[in-house]
């Protein structure tokens, strides 16, 4: 047996729950600070476009892990939910006449919508499977909306792609509405991330990750709950397609339903910590602003590709859980080696007070010793 | 009597596992059944928790017939079921696996004031609690998964081979709870392969063999009976097979 629990607290309880919220309010007046202090600290650059894409990919990455970062189960074909979002915007606003600088973004929702409603069937037939299956199905689904968009003209103009409207901020006002309407998904996804992580609806999710039948065999519903969760991470995803396809003006099926796509949310998501809260925003983070800063020199165009392998196998052999939670693994490590401080009153670790189990008369019941035996 | 098999004959795929079982588990008791390898003792418990819908047969469950109930209704009826080893989910923290237990409660009040009484009787939930499970040695992960089966406070607990993997200590530890859960007015069916351990604690004790009850009794009459050390070796009682409980 191990004498020492390694949870002993090195740093008090109550300052730990201090920090948190504190970090928090920081890291969201920086995010909110940023279109105001770009400018001023990096003038002349495209930081904000930077920003922008950052916001957008790291709130794709948060919905992403909302599903498989806390199922287990690794879906490839979200940019159907991407390119639907975008098409659906650039249809909307072509079909409604919507020019208005601010109308494309309120009709964010109705994206997420659509997206969600295509994501029902496509849960429905993909999630019979399990392991590779599921993801060779998802990244099939995948090519099959891909191939609909550019054959199915009459709604998508085939190749030729569709247009949005172009707004009328310019300059230093361009990308700070897409910045903050970003922002705002992201924080909706973390947010929706955060509630399904402590309920108990994400303890099932979770319990499905572990041992899908098992799971089952304490009454989760295992079906409906990794449809919900897959039909909720669509949503989000459909959003960000709709604003991210607002952002750069059009829409192409090469684009809008890009390969590329589920490869750099799950880059992002595993580089962080899969089924954690903040590994997919750290992900985004590092990996976002390096891309655009390779992809934005003319000499390194494509080279991000080989930043994108390079990354995944440094995560594979480095780094198989993510930086969050190894990070996490080592300080616990780290505490765990220290001398004990933080005991529990009464408790003596690795004692055992052999003999039988004590018991007492009906009703009242002796407490079980901690030891349960030799490992 | 709490729970009644009739005439149960099921199985996996085209055979049948069992063949015309018969057995009854008194309200408040500890059953344990016990036989070679393939008798069909752990194909009893798929039966009665719903993983296993029995061909031919009847289940009753306090005078209710549950035959062809899904596991999740049975759950709901207060049966609950610790499979045969390393049932908890290694990546989850001890308190999560055990709030699992819980799952189909929507009342959080109640589940917390579970959480509280289970954490009091197995105070390793709450020392350990935000441990991952993998971590827990084999005997601590039983009384894990004990501490998670009393969550729905079930009225029938199946325990499927218990002892298993467990040092003499950890076993000591683990039947010594199996006691103190029937002391709390839980019913327990449970089935062992290590005989002598499972019978001792049992007030009733149910020989299989070849997917039939074979002998049955009180725990003493089971293990002063001279022919189950030959069962054990492979050998089988005389006599024709008793399929309707004395």
């Amino acid at each position: 047996m191990t004498t020492q629990s390694p949870q002993s607290p090195a740093i008090p309880t109550d300052r730990l729950a201090l920090i948190k919220p504190i970090a928090l309010v920081v890291l969201l007046a920086v995010a909110l600070a940023v279109p105001s202090a770009a400018p001023v600290l990096f003038p002349g650059t495209a930081i904000m476009a930077i920003a922008v894409f950052t916001v957008l990919y790291a709130a794709c990455a948060s919905a992403w892990n909302i599903f498989s970062g806390y199922t287990g189960y690794i879906a490839l074909g979200h940019a159907v939910f991407f390119g639907s979002g975008a098409y659906a915007l650039a249809i909307m606003c072509k079909g409604w006449h919507v020019h208005s600088d601010y109308g494309p973004l309120l009709l964010l929702p109705l994206c997420g919508v659509i997206a969600a409603i295509i994501a029902i069937p496509v849960g429905i037939i993909s999630l019979r499977t399990r392991g590779h299956t599921f993801v060779v199905i998802t990244i099939a689904t995948f090519f099959i909306f891909q191939l609909l968009a550019y054959n199915l003209r009459f709604i998508t103009q085939g190749s030729a792609g569709l247009e949005l409207p172009i707004p009328s901020w310019s300059g230093a006002a361009f990308d700070p509405p897409f910045y903050y309407t970003g922002l705002l998904i992201l924080l909706l996804a973390v947010g929706a991330s955060w509630w399904v992580r402590r309920s108990k609806y994400g303890l099932g999710l979770l319990a499905i990750k572990d041992d899908e039948d098992r799971a089952r065999g304490l009454g989760v519903r295992t079906g409906p709950s990794k449809l919900l969760a897959f039909t909720l991470s669509a949503f989000f995803v459909g959003m960000l397609g709709g604003l991210w396809a607002y952002y750069i003006e059009s829409v192409f099926p090469n684009s809008g339903f890009d390969a590329l796509f589920d490869v750099a949310i799950a880059l992002m998501v595993f580089l962080g910590g899969l089924g954690t809260l903040a590994g997919p925003i750290l992900g985004a983070l590092i990996l976002i602003p390096a891309q655009q800063y390779v992809a934005s020199d003319r000499t390194l165009t494509s080279w991000y590709l080989i930043l994108y392998g390079a990354l995944f196998l440094v995560v594979i052999l480095l780094l198989p859980e993510g930086i969050l939670p190894t990070v996490r693994k080592r300080l616990i490590q780290w505490r765990g080696r220290r001398p004990a401080t933080g005991a529990a009153p009464g408790a003596t670790p690795g004692a055992f007070p052999g003999g039988p189990p004590r018991s007492g008369p009906p009703g009242r019941v002796a407490p079980v010793s901690s030891d349960g035996g030799e490992r | 009597m709490l729970l009644k098999l009739t005439n149960v004959v099921a199985g996996y795929g085209g055979g049948d596992v069992l063949q015309g079982v018969d057995i009854s588990v008194e309200r408040g008791s500890i059953t344990c059944i016990v036989g070679p390898n393939g008798a069909g003792k752990s194909t009893v418990l798929r039966v009665v928790s719903g993983l296993l819908k029995p061909r031919i047969g009847q289940v009753v469950f306090n005078d209710r017939p549950i035959g062809g109930l899904s596991p999740r209704q049975i759950l709901a009826l207060g049966i609950v079921q610790v499979a045969q080893s390393h049932s908890l989910f290694p990546k989850m923290t001890v308190r999560e696996n055990v709030r699992l237990g819980a799952f189909m409660l929507n009342d959080r009040a109640l589940v917390n004031r579970r959480l509280a009484e289970v954490e009091a009787l197995f105070p390793l939930v709450r020392e350990r609690a935000d441990e991952r499970a993998a971590s827990l040695s084999g005997g601590q992960q039983r009384l894990v998964e004990f501490a998670r089966s009393l969550m729905l406070d079930p009225t029938l607990i199946l325990l499927d081979e218990p002892s298993m993997g467990l040092d003499p200590k950890a076993l000591r530890q683990v039947m010594g709870m199996v006691t103190t859960m029937r002391q709390t007015g839980k019913t327990v069916l449970l089935v062992e392969q290590n005989a002598r351990a499972g019978l001792s604690i049992s007030d009733h004790g149910i020989v299989m063999e070849s997917g039939r009850v074979r002998l049955e009794g009180s725990h003493q009459e089971i293990l002063s009976n001279p022919e189950i050390s030959s069962l054990y070796l492979g050998g089988t009682i005389a006599g024709p097979a008793r399929p309707t409980m004395p």
